[in-house]
């Protein structure tokens, strides 16, 4: 079911102190198959010099958390656009707890309404991205939370 | 950022369409005779249809109105069904959960959060009957948006409509069932490619034996416009999409004549007003075209590029969410001034959430404005004879053919999309024209140019029922209980076999339906067989 496809490597690290770039998994979960906001963040992403890793439609909490370890990720986003983001988050978190992969940035965009903010924080979402963000704002929170 | 746009004060810089037409700031009747002339005109009615496929059009009735609609469980949906009739509606367009999109019970553990979600959850026939209870199906035309399970929910449908006593000869009504851009844009899939299509062209030939007056197909441009194909790539893969299925017909030993006048098609309208007006003209001499030159086809009802508009989600915003009610009445009008015969609105809140009561009557309203009030039904096709249009119109049909001609010298849609090609390509333009967004190169009212620092205010949202997922979960477990379990077990076991031998699945899957077999049991028993798509990754 996993597919993972590296899809982009940088000549020029992102963020001067790190010599490697940041490697960032863009995964689509549940069954929503709205992605075409996903793959404009991947190729947002991918030339602003981060390494993208993109999951593809209909990922479990798990196979996030699996790619998230498998592939040493630094940030983990979602895109969601179906409503079902907060269940999806819930058991990711516990997941994420679990495999000791907390220390990831996550971030979460797509059709998230307001009032699901304060509980994504509190599972650990660092930056939440609704529909309408700007490329260059998403690149350059990630920037500033990859230590 | 807030600049009002001047583009008068660069009056050197092309103006260029989103089909990469340059705009003269002039057309005279030069224009038209320079791009190809007046031959693909024509009129209303008439070979090629460039103006419309009924002579009268709207003078004699106006567009169908089909909001797509369904939540929740079949009781509540059959609910908003009967208040969208009530008042006015004049077709059913059926929204479904994610789980039955792809094939899964409301039972099985993937579809623990979603079941009712995004729309209706079906499980069985019982579904169903309970959705379209005390619906005249002779009266009502009824759509089912279903791609990856529609094989099942087209033979529920036929199987709900035959035990109220319908004439399946004479049962009309619409299936989506379009997969090939479920690969593109939407992600409903299920099987690989190849067994899709195959299905594909099962419904095809089995409605057109059984159920001729039902179009089991509705080749959607819609979502591969809304992953970010341009207007002239919307309307050419969609035609693409549409020969793979003919031809998959044709090789069954169907006559052309025999199912082409039940092909019907799904467009997008947001955008430029003539850009889009002169897509839907050039789309209609160019369909009409390709089924008399290319197929052979005879009858005029194969050579109609039937259609339903829908605007546009992609076209609506979050930001000053009142402004999509304002962005709505223009697609609205721009569907209209198409030729559409069907129409459904994308709603105000639809940017947010499952759109409200309130936000459907509204979308509603729009439509019976322009019917009403806006003399849109008095006179067919009234933008004909504008050098503009006319121009549009032929240069749009050119460069359908040549992206046509390109897909086919490519190999053909089906392996376009089975490699991801097509998907890599259209997001590529999705990209670019976010790009376009974000520095203003594009306008988008509210979100790059006129912003308001707004109050935090979104529409109501539709809360997620697990009281109603749990129901529809316990019903599911009473119809296991009760049914004929050895009817059951037969009838999969056949649906099974007529898989293996490559045979139609359709008359096996219309017994299992009867037996009250579920929509994941049967797709299980096709996966088997067939396999399950893996999404190709390409950028």
């Amino acid at each position: 079911m996993k597919q993972v496809n590296i899809t982009a490597t940088t000549t020029e690290p992102p963020c001067r102190p790190r010599t490697v770039p940041i490697r960032v998994l863009i995964a689509k979960p549940g069954l929503d198959g709205h992605d075409q906001g996903a793959k404009v963040i991947v190729r947002g992403l991918m030339d602003a010099g981060f390494e993208v890793i993109y999951s593809g439609l209909r990922q479990t909490p798990e196979a996030v958390a699996r790619m998230a370890q498998e592939e040493d990720v630094d940030v983990i986003g979602l895109s969601s656009l179906a409503g079902s983001h907060l269940p999806f988050c819930r058991r990711l978190r516990d997941l994420l707890q679990t495999h000791g992969l907390d220390d990831k940035v996550w971030l979460v965009g797509g059709n998230i309404p307001a009032a699901d903010f304060a509980e994504l924080k509190e599972l650990g979402v660092a930056g939440i991205f609704p529909s309408g963000a700007r490329l260059a704002e998403i690149a350059q929170f990630i920037r500033e939370q990859v230590k | 950022m807030n600049a009002p746009r001047d583009a008068r004060a660069a009056p050197d810089v092309p103006v260029v369409n989103e089909s990469g037409i340059e705009i003269a700031p002039v057309y005279t009747a030069e224009d038209v005779a320079a791009s190809g002339g007046a031959d693909m005109i024509g009129r209303p009615g008439e070979y090629p249809f460039t103006r419309g496929i009924h002579a009268e059009m709207y003078r004699r009735q106006p567009w169908t109105m089909r909001q797509y609609t369904g939540f929740a469980d079949a009781r509540r949906t059959n609910e908003r069904f009967k208040y969208l009739i009530a008042n006015g509606q004049t077709g059913l367009n059926v929204a479904f959960d994610l789980p039955t999109q792809i094939g899964l019970d409301s039972d099985d553990p993937l579809a623990a959060g979603e079941v009712g979600r995004v729309g209706t959850a079906v499980d069985t026939l019982r579904d169903f009957e309970i959705a379209f209870d005390g619906i005249d199906l002779d009266r009502i035309t009824v759509s089912l948006t279903i791609n990856g399970a529609a094989a099942i929910l087209i033979a529920m449908y036929l199987v709900m409509a035959e035990k109220r006593g319908f004439d399946l000869r004479r049962l009309r009504g619409t299936a989506q069932n379009d997969i090939l851009k479920e690969f593109i844009g939407r992600g409903t899939w299920i099987f690989p490619v190849e067994p899709s299509v195959k299905l594909v062209v099962d419904t095809i030939e089995y409605c057109a034996r059984n159920a001729p007056k039902y179009t089991p197909v509705s080749v959607c441009g819609y979502h591969i416009r809304e992953s970010g194909a341009n207007p002239v790539q919307e309307m050419a893969y969609a035609f693409c999409i549409a020969r793979a299925y003919a031809d998959g017909a044709l090789a069954r030993g169907l006559d052309i004549d025999e199912f082409a006048g039940r092909l019907s098609f799904n467009f997008n309208i947001y955008g430029n007003i003539f850009e889009q007006v002169a897509k839907f003209r050039a789309g209609r001499g160019l369909w009409a075209r390709i089924m008399k030159e290319e197929y052979g086809a005879k009858d005029p009802h194969s050579m109609w590029l039937r259609m339903i508009a829908g605007g546009g989600g992609s076209g609506l915003v979050a930001e000053q969410p009142e402004l999509n009610i304002v962005r709505g009445a223009y697609y609205a009008l721009i569907g209209a001034l198409s030729g559409a015969q069907t129409m459904a609105l994308c709603c105000y809140d639809e940017a947010y959430t499952i759109p409200s009561e309130y936000a459907q009557r509204i979308a509603l309203r729009t439509m019976q404005l322009l019917v009403e009030e806006m003399g849109l039904c008095d006179t067919v096709d009234p933008l004909a004879g504008s050098w503009y249009v006319e121009t549009l119109t032929n240069q749009m049909r050119h460069s359908m053919e040549e992206i046509i001609a390109g897909v086919d010298a490519r190999g053909g849609i089906a392996r376009l999309v089975a490699d991801g090609a097509i998907q890599a390509e259209v997001s590529a333009q999705a990209y670019a024209r976010q790009k376009k967004l974000e520095s203003g190169e594009i306008r988008k009212v509210g979100v790059n140019c006129y912003r308001m620092q707004e109050e935090a205010r979104e529409p109501e949202f539709h809360p997620y029922d697990e009281v109603a997922a749990q129901a529809q979960i316990a019903g599911l477990n009473r119809i296991r209980a009760d049914r004929d379990q050895l009817a059951v077990d037969t009838a999969l076991q056949r649906v099974s076999a007529d898989a293996r031998s490559g045979s139609n699945v359709m008359p096996a899957i219309m017994d299992a339906v009867r037996a009250y077999a579920s929509v994941g049991e049967i797709t299980a028993r096709l996966v088997e067989v067939f396999g399950r798509f893996r999404e190709p990754i390409r950028f």
